[in-house]
């Protein structure tokens, strides 16, 4: 693939420094929330004062899997549910590098559930970003752990009789040391959370509650990926240090949004550290 | 490049092969193992946990198995050598992640002590039903290198040499071994590091922005690069061009494929590692891996005390298979014996490379135990009187088979 040719100084993209111009277009639908992510993404590793070139940026499968392939950093698209479980692997053997996993809820709390909550117990020094539209969009609109109740998809068409994940709560229970929820319709809030998430020691959850314009909007009748958003200017609430126990998100039903948790822990490669030393191993 | 006397625990030990195996690791170069335990290869962990920090190493545990060899593959790619350790069910839950491996060209390595089966099966017991299962796996094609030890030295041994022929093909590369070479104590000798060759990463040495991650050298082999080197690398389970990106259409999938296949077969000769005894002028030879090897071995002595021309072709490496051996085998032997813990696997590969010329006389074996002599030195007998072509692969029936067919039939008499 040839680069983008870039001339003049106005026609730099004013992301070319993070972004992988030469994969532009994108594969995302119009509506989507999953560039928006990516845009405030990018922002906050500009302002984040990190070296790019120690950031690896780890998906899973999904809409929100191709997100590495648009990043220019050390990128992995990696199999379905384990991009945790891989993101696990670089940081554990390699601590200098800084390590983020930005995936989808599908890919994240379903089939990559059970790394989710081990990665928060053992707060592995890493930024896990997961993109909840509530559907399994890629496969075109199937139920995913997320869709509200009675919320329709294409695998539940007399409504999703399943109760959603909160996916903060569990972040929380399992031990992450910052957690923050934000829609994509919040987006210099939500870069804020991510530059403060990288610059967070241990692991850190950002929830994007992101419009599927095409098929949890289509299927549930909620209008184009505008609609969307105007519902969550209207429906949504600021509340910071929230208990992450009241961020259940029914369908069409007001969302709480904000940063629940703010907190030190040790991580497992600092403690690992810490417990040769104090132990005298190998010396 | 010799191994770093750091991480090589040089001397004579008495130790099973699961540890051997662990210290094999070691000795490789191996900065980090991810496992979850699961008998019978557990040992081969502990080993490994105990000794890692001799060599600035580590262990994790992790939660499951797809965990395990995920963790692995992304500490490929964050620049150390890595292993990971499984046995039975925990070899399938890997299979779908060693396909990524093998699309990514990402050396590692996956030790299996493989134990009885089909699902939990004889978990504490031996067996050698997953030989296919390593070729196959995974959904989609690929070629692997996989070796099957058949002592506790060889599993050190091959260790390394699994650790090295990963760097050196850029593929995974597996350990088949078995519980019962795996939980056998024997004299292993870990010789100084000096005596140790250990093939270190082909890293690629130009500027960012040049390298293609699966652009091949001359070898049909690309140099590695890791995380955290400026090269923006963009790697992907996806059908991929030299430079990572993905595509779909036909061209770009027959490329990328053609290659995963072609730098292994390409080097089938460096690769393949055989054992042969007596096999020139044989008129059965005795194909065999694992412990089965070792078990046959008596076997053919018991034979050739009835002065039948009987030899032995070992396969130290089970996969790339040595086709083209037994096609000049099956020149001038009579037949092949194929004793196996499984109810045919090599042996339908000895079939196939035999092309008709030879009759495959497969000795089966349920599991949970290794053959008994007696039957391979039976089964070489039934080989060689029996003159007329077979159709396909004839089972032989083993005296325990034999028994509990019987005692059915009584039963239901």
């Amino acid at each position: 693939m040839e680069a983008v040719k870039t001339t003049a100084a106005h026609e730099i993209h004013p992301m070319e420094n993070v972004l992988r111009m030469d994969r532009i277009p994108h594969i995302w639908c119009p509506g989507c929330g999953i560039g928006i992510a990516v845009t405030a993404f990018a922002a906050a590793l500009e302002k984040a004062n990190i070296d790019l070139n120690k950031v690896a940026i780890v998906s899973g499968i999904g809409c929100t899997g191709r997100v590495a392939g648009y990043v220019k950093l050390d990128s992995f698209h990696t199999t379905h549910g384990r991009a945790i479980a891989f993101a696990t692997g670089i940081k554990v053997a390699s601590p200098d590098m800084k390590v983020v996993v930005f995936s989808g809820d599908g890919d994240l709390i379903a089939i990559g559930g059970n790394h989710f909550i081990h990665a928060a117990r053992r707060n592995i020094d890493m930024l896990v970003v997961c993109v909840n539209n509530f559907i399994y969009a890629m496969t075109g609109g199937q139920v995913a752990p997320t869709t509200p109740l009675a919320a329709y998809a294409t695998t539940c068409p007399f409504g999703c009789v399943e109760p959603p994940f909160n996916i903060p709560y569990l972040a929380d229970s399992s031990g992450a040391v910052y957690v923050a929820r934000w829609t994509a319709l919040h987006v210099r809030r939500l870069t804020n959370s991510f530059v403060e998430a990288l610059n967070k020691k241990g692991l850190s959850v950002v929830e994007v509650i992101s419009p599927c314009a095409q098929y949890y909007s289509r299927i549930n009748r909620l209008g184009d990926g505008l609609d969307m958003m105007r519902f969550y200017h209207d429906n949504s609430e600021i509340r910071h240090g929230e208990d992450t126990k009241n961020l259940d998100i029914g369908f069409q039903q007001k969302i709480i949004m904000g940063k629940f948790v703010d907190r030190e822990r040790p991580s497992y490669t600092d403690r690992y550290q810490d417990w040769l030393k104090q132990r005298k191993v190998g010396m | 490049m010799n191994a770093n006397p750091r991480d090589v625990l040089s001397g004579t030990h008495y130790i099973d092969g699961d540890v051997a195996s662990g210290f094999g690791a070691l000795a490789a170069g191996c900065k980090f193992i991810a496992g979850y335990p699961i008998t019978p290869s557990t040992e081969a962990a502990e080993a490994f946990a105990r000794v890692a920090y001799k060599g600035n190493a580590m262990f994790i545990q992790m939660e499951d198995e797809l965990a395990s060899v995920s963790a692995v593959v992304g500490a490929v790619w964050s620049g150390v050598k890595s292993m990971t350790i499984t046995s039975g069910p925990g070899y399938s839950l890997m299979m779908e992640t060693f396909g990524f491996a093998a699309m990514l060209e990402t050396p590692m390595v996956l030790l299996n002590i493989q134990r009885g089966g089909p699902s939990t099966g004889v978990p504490t017991k031996t067996g050698q039903a997953d030989i296919m299962q390593s070729r196959w796996g995974s959904h989609g094609d690929y070629e692997i290198i996989a070796f099957a030890p058949e002592s506790p030295q060889e599993l050190f041994d091959y260790t390394v040499k699994a650790f090295n022929l990963a760097e050196r093909y850029r593929c995974p590369v597996m350990i088949m071994s078995d519980e019962c070479v795996g939980h056998m104590t024997e004299k292993v000798v870990i010789p100084a590091a000096d005596r140790i060759e250990i093939e270190p990463r082909r890293f690629f040495k130009g500027q960012p922005g040049q390298y293609s991650p699966f652009k091949p050298d001359d070898d049909l082999v690309p140099p590695m690069a890791k995380a955290g080197d400026g090269y923006n690398l963009y790697i992907s389970g996806r059908a991929h061009n030299d430079q990572g990106m993905p595509y779909t259409n036909e061209e770009f999938k027959l490329r990328c494929i053609r290659r995963l296949v072609d730098k292994i077969k390409k080097n089938k000769e460096k690769i393949i590692e055989l054992r042969e005894e007596n096999t020139k002028d044989a008129e059965v030879v005795v194909v065999a891996y694992g412990i089965s090897s070792r078990v046959a071995v008596r076997g053919i002595e018991l034979a050739r005390e009835k002065g039948i021309k009987v030899g032995q072709l070992r396969l130290v490496t089970i996969w790339p298979f040595p086709d083209e051996r037994i096609a000049e085998l099956s020149q001038t032997a009579k037949a092949f014996v194929v004793p196996e813990i499984n109810y045919g696997q090599i042996a339908f590969e000895v079939d196939r490379c035999a092309h008709g010329r030879s009759n495959v006389v497969l000795v089966p074996h349920g599991g949970a135990g290794v053959h008994n002599p007696d039957d391979i030195c039976d089964a070489i007998e039934y080989a060689v009187k029996h003159k007329e072509p077979l159709e396909g692969v004839h089972e032989y029936k083993t005296r325990l088979e034999r028994k509990v067919f019987e005692e059915k039939m009584r039963i239901a008499e």
